[in-house]
């Protein structure tokens, strides 16, 4: 005689009916889904090329903006003229980022002593959010070497100055909003573990404010690589400046697809890198929410 | 031995009096629970022992040091404190280990590997050796809670102040946290607990105070304070709760 064991041994789970026909179901829904978006998509697109192509002025236009040799003539200096964008970019964005924490540190110093600071750093805030940056270029490029100072900087490093305190004031109110939606139960609980005010906002305030406010910290990075360019007004020759060149000299505007094209392709992986960084902190605050 | 004890507390916010001269003397190795109505003033209490709050009056001696003299660094204070609060408050963008270990390397100068090895062992204790590298936000509330008793631990404070750290609990969870702080009294640990456990506070309490308008109404031992309080208001409180229990 065999006794049946107590306990079968766990068998593989082998989904029910139901689920299998939900299953089926949603697979006939995705191939559905791509079948549509690819139809539209065609019908949308040949619409736009037949009306573009077709339009009376068609010929000329893409003769003066699409011209393939003056394309490639162009290149080099438009190229040339980039580097200088992504390099100013990358110090700018850089120094900017450093400049506005700084500042909303020194917005959040308490105590009499500190008075000074943190009504210098609310000043700053104020005047460099108002203030066009075209202005301050012009001021810095312009202004500053007017008065004919021992061992002045170049036009160039004073042009980044400009774009560094314009976007610093942006970046120090992002940076303040981050450093403010950090839970009071989070500094408290900090303090009661003996930690001082600095080590506090060092080791629990500052890396979940900054993790909450990167979103919007890169999208003011590629919001500046935009206005990087504006450095050229005083002399310095960024992409934009080159391709003015280029056209000047040619009377064809193939120039500017170029630099415009380049931009965009510059821009890619910064805006990838933000989109990343912001589904990543979404998901974190989904999680957390639970 | 005396190990805390306070005089005359006052509190207010914006003229709002909390604590109204306040006396509480807590000898060493003893458990005093706070009991009251919400908004009696123990969270209050239990902020200003840690100096985490400006007292409007009134002295704390610690270890016979009178820590609420504006000379003392409050810092240097907490470091011999430990607190756990309702809402747990761990750091979510650290580790289980190293919301434990923050505190003994940047305050007490520990080297990271040492500080890691008593992290371990604590958690081994409290059985979540298993959960040291998860996240916060990964754990049940009673983990978490535990967690944060253990971070609070890892100070080795001579005091712990505990911040009524079962009432966000599902009530599944709150006996694995009961069960900690049982073993932290059996090893000789000073605390002082604000609850609304009244079983857990007459097992684990040597003395119970009532809070009621700012201060301290009746004391004494559990049975009698909880079992047969003489003041009109204990009584009404005690009443107030097990109708609460009885619905
Ligand atoms: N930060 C604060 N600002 C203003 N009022 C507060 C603050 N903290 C507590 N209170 C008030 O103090 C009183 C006591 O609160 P609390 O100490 O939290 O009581 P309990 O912990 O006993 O429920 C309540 O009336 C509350 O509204
Ligand atoms: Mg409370």
């Amino acid at each position: 005689m065999t006794l049946a064991p107590p306990h079968l041994p766990p068998s593989p789970h082998v989904p029910s009916e139901a689920q299998r026909r939900r299953a089926a179901y949603r697979r006939r829904q995705t191939v559905t889904s791509v079948l549509v978006a690819a139809a539209s998509t065609a019908v949308l697109g040949t619409l736009l090329v037949v009306a573009v192509t077709g339009a009376p002025g068609w010929d000329r236009v893409r003769a003066s903006f699409g011209d393939p040799a003056v394309a490639r003539d162009a290149l080099p200096e438009v190229l040339t003229g980039l580097w200088l964008n992504v390099r100013l970019l990358v110090c700018c964005a850089a120094g900017a980022l450093l400049l506005g924490l700084l500042i909303a540190l020194a917005r959040t110093l308490r105590g009499p002593v500190f008075f000074p600071v943190r009504a210098l750093a609310a000043g700053y805030t104020y005047t460099f959010r108002g203030l066009p940056l075209i202005i301050v270029l012009y001021l810095l490029t312009l202004g500053v070497p007017g008065l004919r100072l021992q061992g002045m900087p170049s036009v160039l490093v004073l042009g980044g100055l400009a774009l560094v305190l314009t976007y610093g004031g942006y970046l120090a109110e992002v940076f303040r909003a981050g450093i403010e939606s950090v839970h009071p139960s989070q500094l408290a609980a900090a303090r009661s573990l003996g930690l001082t005010y600095r080590q506090t906002m060092r080791h629990v305030v500052l890396p979940q404010a900054v993790r909450r406010v990167a979103p919007p910290l890169l999208n003011d990075v590629v919001a500046m690589q935009k206005d990087v360019g504006l450095v050229s007004l005083a002399g310095p020759i960024d992409a934009v400046r080159a391709a003015q060149i280029a056209t000047a000299e040619t009377f064809n505007y193939t120039p500017y697809i170029v630099a415009g094209v380049l931009f965009v392709l510059l821009a890619i992986p910064l805006i990838a890198v933000t989109d990343a960084v912001t589904l990543r902190a979404a998901r974190r605050q989904g999680r957390s929410a639970r | 031995m005396t190990l805390l004890r306070c005089r005359g507390l006052r509190k207010t916010y914006a003229g709002h009096v909390v604590l109204d001269g306040l006396d509480l003397t807590v000898d060493e190795h003893r458990v005093v629970a706070l009991i009251g109505a919400s908004g009696s003033g123990k969270s209050t209490l239990l902020r200003c022992l840690n100096l985490l709050e400006p007292l409007d009056d009134g002295t704390i001696e610690l270890d016979g040091q009178d820590v609420s003299d504006p000379r003392v660094d409050p810092d240097r204070v907490r470091r011999r404190i430990g607190m756990v609060f309702q809402s747990y408050n761990l750091f979510p963008h650290l580790s289980v280990l190293d919301n434990i270990t923050l505190a003994p390397v940047r305050v007490h100068g520990r080297s990271r590997a040492e500080a890691a090895a008593q992290a371990r062992e604590l958690l081994d204790r409290v059985g979540l050796a298993a959960k040291a590298d998860d996240y916060p936000d990964r754990l049940s509330g009673g983990q978490q809670q535990r967690v944060a008793i253990v971070r609070a631990l890892a100070n080795s404070p001579r005091l712990m102040l505990l911040d009524e750290v079962t009432s966000a609990l599902d009530p599944e969870l709150v006996g694995e946290v009961l069960t900690l702080i049982r073993d932290l009294k059996a090893e000789g640990m000073t605390m002082v607990l604000a609850t609304h456990e009244m079983a857990f506070a007459r097992e684990v309490a040597d003395e119970v105070c009532f809070l009621d308008g700012g201060w301290v109404v009746e004391s004494g031992p559990p049975e009698r304070v909880l079992g047969d309080p003489t003041e009109p208001r204990t009584r009404q409180f005690l009443h107030r709760i097990i109708e609460a229990r009885r619905l």
